[in-house]
């Protein structure tokens, strides 16, 4: 074979594999594979339904090593997180993971992810999309902070399900049991060390594990290892996507859009029109985005991001909200939509405008029957609550643990 | 805790006229200067034994309107008509002298095109004046009223009639090159009066922004003094006002009231550590010290700071002023009045700006003169002179660094342009020194080194100096204000951005 023939002249495009692809190649049956940050990324591996259950009733894991991760230290990395983020970082204390949003100027959401607080003055930030630039630019003007994208450096892996503890415990990570949502452990493994946090994306009971990523495929077989009684099974984008809009989380490009992507006035979001209003602190003097959000808050959220239980069995999916049966009166659109195996219902979240909240919201549903278009109006109803969020997920220690 | 109405951060001349502007509305004021002595950049500095000068010698549109307001006439301040600019070729020809209306040294050609030109351009000038003195509107937000300043300023130049509107419309944006080669052919000529739209500038005569419109601000209300006089004239008015000035008293920060209820300045904590409180804490320093460095980011959003941290602040201009053993002599002028230009020609400018683009100063460096001590002799000791020059284009990055060698080759490399056109000027010579814009930023804690504190560029002009959302002389953070050079209008000694930050306090 010549050398021109050798070389790859798309090289620089190919998407890159994470630490667990060979693994997960392996258990794609499908090859449904698409991409999330450049990187190979498996849109389901068998069935996305059968992916779902394996998380609703057993355990699953899911690859979160395209996920934007972010090193953020020094003394002064807690006042710059405090100033870019709505929530109190000051709180946040060491070993614990914090979920939160950050804003533009005008108080329009840039991303949402988590912080984890590993040492005194160290933190990393989680994310789906890349942000460095914004936060190089949050810390332009403190002299003690050192940001880093470690995202290609750690293994990470989301595993969630009812049985995700008793598969930790039998894989040997002992007391996992103790640890309580949102905390953070560390676990020696293998001569390395195996950081857990009690976080995840599904709204039940799951860790997050993160390893350097050379020992990323060693720490999947060992999970797997003590999993397979349990029916372990990697599970892709699309049983994610069941999972979260069951607990009621917003995906980008779903519920919101980055503010710094958006190119139409007010196309992108704020965190009281995205209903998390309760991320806002305004005990804080001052964050990226008060003034703006302050100013939302005493004139009223146009739009308000709304839990639906709708009638019938057809996904409202993109569907219009209107205030009238007739569909006369448009008030919102549909971000969201599935039936929910879990909560047996059809369920939805909707931009609705915060003002006709009260009164009555239907939905009109296109839908398909056999290559025939069918359309109907049916009845929303408001839920406060997210449609899946089990005590298990908030008990410590986990039962069956 | 000492407390004032307001603090004022500061003694340069900005800083003194907002300081007296609020005194004469009965405020307590205190005015706080790093150094030992008021005057900023105006500030007379020793630099040879018995030798002093300031780095901005003197001033050449001080604004008539801000002399009435604070009385400045009763503290002694007088405001000459302007003082004659001479170009000086260094080739044996005959110095172009221009003063006020008066052209001297053209050819008959170059005599004939001036009185239109100039005439043209000084209704230009008549015109803008008084936008100046406005606060801009703010971008997007605010009562409608507040457009008035740009609608006034639209309508004064629909008032000059059709043709003088195009032509504005026309030359507003032009290179200073492009403009004077329509009208001009003396080289010489051209780069004197080219040299007001680049002076201070990273600009040369070839570069479209807004040299043109610099220019028609420096030909608003041509008058001249002294900047030592000045100072001392704004020291008096001020402390006549009531106002305290404290020297020796650098700020290290911007205090901060903060709760749940939001943000407010609170005063200063100096480097001493003494705190002091205030309604308000007015700044004069560049809009980075302010926002960066004595309030910290923390208290701002992130897109603004960007914005502060990416104004374009390095300095372009190097001070270097000589101790003389007696007046000097230029070839073909009587006395060294007024001010002198050592730039032969247009391209002389446009060559020593190329060389700093790549971080190097000029072989042939440019240069503005004065021998301050004609109208202040009290600079130096009796029968001597001191002569002091602004060298353009002499890059705050230098790339090599601004080492000894590197000040004392620009200082040669300077004093043998000058030569061309004094011979004798080196053997009365006992002493200099340069001060690159490195020092000027380490002497008088300005960003980069920078005449007008930032670029005065049209994406730093107007409503857009020094950035949105700052440039009603209102900062983001409720109490803190700016009144220094780097807002509108622009930087040189005026007093207008400090009278108009008082206005806006006041207002």
């Amino acid at each position: 074979m010549s050398e021109a023939m050798q070389t790859d002249p798309y090289a620089g495009e190919r998407l890159k594999e994470s630490p667990f692809h060979p693994r997960q190649a392996a258990l794609n049956l499908r090859e449904a594979w698409s991409s999330w940050n450049g990187y190979r990324f498996a849109e389901y591996y068998y069935d996305p339904e059968y992916e779902y259950f394996c998380i609703r009733n057993g355990c699953g894991t899911y690859d979160i090593c395209p996920m934007q991760k972010y090193r953020i230290s020094g003394a002064d990395a807690a006042a710059m997180l405090d100033r870019m983020v709505t929530r109190d970082v000051h709180k946040l204390a060491i070993d614990r993971v914090t979920y939160v949003v950050w804003c533009n100027d005008e108080g329009r959401v840039v991303d949402d992810g988590t912080i984890f607080r590993l040492g005194e003055q160290e933190y990393m930030l989680t994310c789906g999309s890349p942000c460095l630039a914004w936060i190089r630019k949050a810390a332009y003007g403190y002299e003690q902070v050192t940001v880093e994208d470690v995202s290609d450096e750690i293994a990470a892996l989301s595993f969630q399900g009812p049985t995700t503890c008793a598969v930790l415990k039998r894989m040997g990570l002992e007391g996992i049991e103790t640890l309580k949502p949102f905390g953070i452990r560390r676990f020696p493994f293998q001569g390395g060390e195996l950081m857990v946090s009690r976080t995840g994306f599904t709204g039940d009971l799951g860790y997050e594990l993160w390893i350097e990523k050379d020992r990323g495929l060693a720490m999947w077989d060992a999970l797997y290892a003590a999993g397979e009684p349990y029916q372990i099974q990697p599970y892709g984008e699309e049983a994610t996507n069941m999972a979260r809009l069951e607990a009621g989380f917003i995906m980008p490009d779903m519920e919101f859009a980055e503010a710094l992507k958006t190119v139409h006035f007010e196309h992108d979001q704020t965190p009281f029109e995205l209903d998390l209003g309760w991320l806002v602190d305004f005990k804080k003097p001052h964050f990226n985005g008060r003034r703006a959000l302050l100013e939302e808050k005493e004139r009223g959220t146009r739009y308000t991001l709304t839990k639906l239980d709708i009638e019938g069995n057809k996904p409202a999916e993109s569907s219009w909200i209107y205030r009238d049966r007739d569909c006369t009166k448009q008030i919102g659109y549909v971000t969201s939509a599935m039936w929910s195996p879990a909560a047996k219902a059809n369920i939805a979240l909707a931009m609705i405008e915060t003002e006709y909240l009260d009164g009555p919201i239907w939905a009109w549903i296109d839908y398909e029957k056999e290559l025939r278009q069918y359309g109907k109006v049916a009845r929303c109803t408001v839920s406060k609550r997210a449609f899946w969020a089990p005590p298990r997920a908030r008990a410590t220690p986990p039962p069956d643990c | 805790m000492r407390d004032f109405d307001t603090i004022v951060i500061g003694a340069g001349h900005n800083g003194l006229v907002c300081a007296t502007q609020l005194a004469r509305a009965g405020q307590r004021v205190l005015v706080l200067e790093a150094h030992g002595e008021a005057g900023g950049l105006a500030r007379a500095r020793e630099f040879h034994k018995g030798f002093k000068a300031p780095v901005a010698p003197s001033s050449h549109h001080f604004s008539p309107t801000v002399a009435r307001a604070l009385g400045l006439e009763q503290h002694g301040l007088k405001l000459a008509p302007p003082a004659p600019f001479t170009a000086l070729a260094g080739d044996g020809t005959a110095p172009r002298v221009v003063r006020g209306e008066t052209l001297a040294g053209a050819s008959v050609e170059d005599a004939a095109a001036w009185p239109e030109f100039r005439a043209r351009l000084q209704r230009f000038a008549d015109a803008l004046e008084p936008s100046w003195h406005k606060t801009m509107p703010r971008i997007a937000k605010g009562p409608v009223k507040s457009l008035l300043p740009l609608g006034q300023v639209g309508l004064r130049l629909r008032r000059l009639g059709k043709e003088d509107m195009r032509e504005f419309l026309r030359v507003f944006s032009l290179p200073m090159r492009d403009l004077v080669d329509e009208h001009f052919e003396d080289e010489a000529l051209k780069a004197l009066l080219a040299w007001d739209g680049l002076i201070g500038s990273r600009m040369a005569p070839r570069s479209p922004n807004n040299a043109v419109l610099m220019m028609l601000y420096r030909m608003a209300s041509q008058s001249h003094c002294a900047g030592t006089s000045l100072i001392h004239a704004l020291g008096s008015a001020a402390s006549a006002a009531g106002v305290t000035l404290e020297t020796n008293a650098p700020v290290a920060k911007i205090l901060v009231a903060a709760d749940s209820k939001g943000q407010q300045a609170a005063g200063v904590r100096l480097a001493s550590g003494e705190e002091i409180s205030a309604e308000q804490v007015i700044s004069s320093a560049d809009p980075q010290t302010t926002f960066v460095k004595l309030l910290g980011v923390q208290h701002l959003e992130v897109g603004f700071s960007n914005r502060i941290g990416r104004l374009r602040c390095n300095g372009l201009v190097a001070k270097l002023n000589i101790a003389l053993d007696g007046e000097p002599n230029f070839d073909g002028l009587e006395s060294a009045q007024g001010r002198l230009l050592f730039a032969p020609s247009l391209d002389a400018i446009e060559f020593a700006f190329d060389a700093s683009k790549y971080g190097e100063y000029s072989e042939q460096p440019v240069l503005e003169a004065c021998v301050p001590t004609l109208e202040t002799p009290e600079l130096a000791p009796a029968g001597q002179h001191v002569l002091s020059a602004h060298v353009m284009f002499a890059p705050h990055a230098l790339r090599a660094g601004w080492d000894e060698a590197a000040k004392a080759d620009l200082a040669a490399r300077a004093l043998a342009v000058m030569e061309r056109s004094a011979p004798g000027l080196r053997e009365q010579m006992l002493g200099h020194e340069l001060l690159s814009p490195v020092d000027l930023e380490q002497h008088y804690g300005v960003t980069g080194g920078h005449w007008h504190h930032t670029e005065f560029a049209l994406d730093q002009a107007l409503m857009m100096r020094p950035t949105y959302e700052a440039a009603q002389y209102e900062s983001p953070v409720a109490g803190l204000w700016l009144c220094g050079a780097g807002c509108h209008p622009a930087g040189d000694l005026t007093g207008m951005a400090g009278y108009n930050a008082a206005q806006e306090v006041l207002a």
